[in-house]
């Protein structure tokens, strides 16, 4: 027995068994999050249930489970309908149920407010509007079609309208710096500005006129529904976001409407208070935040290294700045987020105001949250990492090279930007990478320097100058926080939650695959040599 | 000082006088006197720690970068102090070029290896670099090993030609003298008569001083030999003459292996 003991055989097992521990818990994790995600947009049958009591409902099951009370099993039922019902789920006792059915007929709707609605179409109405269709199914199809078209007009009108918008706000802001300067001074360019603006308000609501008058005759347009237990339902098809009948839908039919979903959810804008609808602005707002990061941690980073790796004196003043920044990597991030807000926010944001911007004030400009301050606030957080990534990798280097380069008439700062740097670029980028992933993934500090449960414009857009470092901005975690614990609704919101982490995870792989691709592939070109 | 130049009548290429050297509290060097003649070989012998390499960095002020090092005496390349504080380092170590024990190739390709002291320089033209490579490639006769890899890593080659690399690349910027530690201690056999060729062909263009460890190898390249022992230099003269003939009694016992 001692012997085994000595072999040291055992402390290889227990090696072994920390990394297997490890590996089941990352694949668990991964694996809850993929399957309770993936098949949220799977458009899943609507079962109606005939009760023993006489009464029915319809909707989708989401999961079985013991009663903890009686000991008997009973199942989860989504029945949306959440302006009829009053609630989106309903548990139904295995006990009580007398049948159950498939009807063909059932539709799943997706409106663009109080949720889904599962029933059954019965007829349409269109007022002013000749539909040739033979049955209501063809009818509505035909209306869907008509106001969609009418839409995508609107749309085009509604792009002018925020172009105009634009410009009227940029004038007023004109016109307000013109007046703090001066008014009588500045009489002449007011009264132009002024009369600009006028011009471009005059024409923002005779847009919006013709685009309500667009809109007036497909409001009109209804399509009448009945909910399982019979009651009447009239929808405005404008409100309609989608239309299935997944009972009767084949298999490829179902793929196609998964992957419109997929497309929605990364290209469409969040609807009903971030519960349904697409993540775009939130996916922009942290690739945007986590990009902007890198930008100013990794120069930061890397200098600061060299010099105190390179440059600085070995005292104890260079040993204590090490320690010191070893020890910022593991500051709590809310106290960032707290310093971030005191420093960056009301202290930098709230100067530029006073000095660039005095006649906004009291409306900040940079003085509130914005994507500049949360990167700014988030590099801090993550250039301890850069830092002692880049002076580790510049240890590395063995002091044959530096004197070889030396010895050759070269200077130390040569030496360091010919051949040191292009060597300790791998590590460099692992410290990248671990920033990066730590930023993507940081949501507390973020909470108070400028991340925003719903952003009406992202921080990027077509008007000059195209980045707005001063917006708010939408990011994936506090999506998650805010769809999954803040949301009215949270049991509907869970499975967004499961696709907001399931999203937030592969931007993080997909930005570390990528950088450590690159790191592998300098990697390969600067492995020192073995004899 | 008695010193064997049989074969110069040059004035001394570097002289070196009353030479002390602390690191720290420690001496590593005590009242070092000696000359080194233009085109021979000098080989420094000794056991470990003796010295000698400390006085080879010394020559291309390589122990500027040891922050604990202070240097007394004086060392002149033709005539001008190295320990001058005003002396241009940079254009120092172009002219006293450096081998080291471990070859050290960047991790570039072998030409851009060959190239880095001249485009340091501020050379950039492509005919000066081309014709610069294939002549010190051709020096350190490495060239027919290498002429169809020139774009390849240098990472790549054994360590007797990444060694010779490594002296053509210091060969590149055209030296006077070029400084060898131990350079052929970490290399095969084979290797090193390869690189003891070398340092016979090239002692007609330029000067070079060697620290072995390898008596034999001293005894075969060089022209004078200069035992050191415990920061001292014991004795100086012509190889034949020390490996025969020594005056003192240590650098016998050293040569016949009875210490050290």
């Amino acid at each position: 027995m001692k012997r085994f003991w000595k072999t040291g055989e055992p402390y290889v097992l227990a090696t072994g068994a920390a990394l297997a521990i490890v590996l089941v818990m990352t694949l668990t994790l991964v694996i809850t999050v993929m399957s309770n995600g993936l098949g949220y947009f799977w458009p899943r049958e609507l079962v109606r249930f005939e009760m023993k009591d006489g009464s029915f409902a319809l909707g989708q099951i989401t999961q079985h489970e013991k009663n903890p009370v009686s000991g008997l099993r009973r199942l989860q039922l989504k029945v949306a309908n959440r302006d009829v019902l009053g609630q989106d789920f309903r548990w139904i006792e295995e006990k009580d149920i007398a049948s159950r059915s498939l009807p063909a007929d059932a539709v799943l709707l997706e409106r663009r407010e109080h949720g889904n609605y599962f029933g059954f179409l019965k007829g349409v109405t269109a007022e002013g509007v000749t539909l040739t269709g033979a049955t209501p199914q063809e009818q509505l199809h035909q209306a869907l079609k008509l106001v969609a078209a009418k839409l995508d007009d609107t749309r085009a009108i509604k792009k002018q309208m925020s172009g105009l918008n634009h410009t009227a706000e940029q004038l007023r802001l004109k016109l307000l710096k013109l007046e703090y300067r001066g008014k009588e001074k500045n009489a002449a360019a007011i009264a132009a500005l002024t009369a600009d603006r006028e011009k471009a308000l005059a024409e923002f609501t005779s847009l919006n006129e013709k685009s309500s008058a667009t809109l007036a005759g497909i409001n009109l347009i209804t399509a009448q529904f009945s909910d399982v237990s019979g009651g009447g339902k009239d929808i405005a098809l404008t409100e309609i976001v989608a239309l299935q009948s997944p009972n009767s839908m084949s298999f490829f039919a179902k793929c196609g409407a998964y992957l419109e979903r997929v497309r929605e959810l990364l290209l469409d804008d969040p609807r009903e208070s971030n519960t349904e609808g697409g993540l775009f602005p939130a996916i922009f707002g942290t690739i945007m935040m986590v990009l902007l990061m890198s930008v100013f941690s990794l120069p930061f980073g890397v200098i600061a290294a060299i010099y105190l790796r390179e440059y600085a004196r070995d005292g104890w003043m260079t040993r204590m700045v090490r320690i010191a920044v070893n020890n910022l990597a593991g500051v709590p991030s809310i106290v960032y987020g707290v310093f971030g807000l005191g420093f960056f926010v009301y202290g930098l944001g709230g100067s530029i105001d006073s000095l660039f911007f005095p006649e906004r004030l009291p409306t900040p400009t940079f003085g509130t949250g914005g994507i500049l301050w949360s990167s700014l606030t988030l590099a801090l957080l993550t250039v301890p990492v850069v830092i002692v990534a880049t002076e580790e990798s510049l240890a590395s280097i063995p002091k044959g090279i530096r004197e070889g380069s030396l010895a050759l008439g070269a200077t130390k700062f040569q030496t360091l930007t010919k051949i040191l740097l292009p060597m300790a670029t791998p590590g460099i980028m692992t410290g990248l990478i671990l920033s990066m992933a730590r930023a993507a993934g940081e949501v507390a500090p973020l909470m108070i320097v400028g991340v925003v449960k719903l952003a009406p414009t992202l921080p990027f857009d077509m008007n000059f100058p195209f980045f707005h470092m001063d917006r708010k901005f939408m990011h994936l975690g506090f999506h998650i926080y805010d769809v999954g614990f803040q949301s009215p609704n949270v049991e509907a919101a869970k499975p967004m939650v499961y696709v907001t982490t399931m999203l937030l995870l592969a931007i993080v792989i997909v930005a570390s695959s990528v950088a450590i691709y690159l790191r592998n592939r300098m990697r390969g070109k600067y492995t020192t040599s073995t004899f | 000082m008695a010193q064997a130049q049989e074969q110069n009548t040059n004035s001394p290429i570097l002289t070196v006088s009353d030479l002390n050297l602390h690191y720290g509290e420690a001496q590593a060097l005590k009242g070092i006197n000696l000359d080194m003649a233009r085109h021979q070989v000098t080989a420094f012998i000794g056991p470990s720690g003796c010295g000698k390499s400390t006085l080879l960095r010394c020559f291309n002020r390589m122990n500027d970068l040891v922050e604990s090092a202070r240097i007394g005496g004086s060392i002149r390349f033709n005539g001008e102090e190295v320990n001058n504080p005003a002396t241009d380092v940079i254009a120092l170590r172009r002219s006293i070029g450096m081998v080291f024990q471990q070859s050290n190739p960047f991790p570039k390709s072998i030409y851009e290896n060959i190239v880095y002291g001249l485009r340091i320089a501020g050379v950039n033209d492509k005919a000066t670099l081309d014709e610069a490579v294939e002549r010190s490639l051709q020096s350190a006769a490495i060239w027919n090993e290498v002429k169809d890899r020139l774009n390849d890593s240098a990472l790549g080659l054994s360590g007797g030609q990444a060694q010779r690399i490594c002296i053509a690349r210091a060969i590149a910027v055209n030296p006077e003298i070029i400084l060898m530690d131990e350079p052929c201690s970490a290399l095969d056999p084979i290797s090193t008569l390869k690189i003891e060729e070398l340092i016979e062909e090239l002692k007609s263009k330029y000067t070079i001083v060697i620290v072995t460890h390898n008596m034999q190898q001293a005894a075969r390249v060089s022209d004078v030999t200069a035992f050191f022992y415990l920061g001292e230099l014991i004795e100086v003269g012509g190889t034949r003459k020390i490996f025969t003939n020594p005056e003192k009694k240590q650098t016998e016992d050293y040569i016949t292996g009875r210490f050290g």
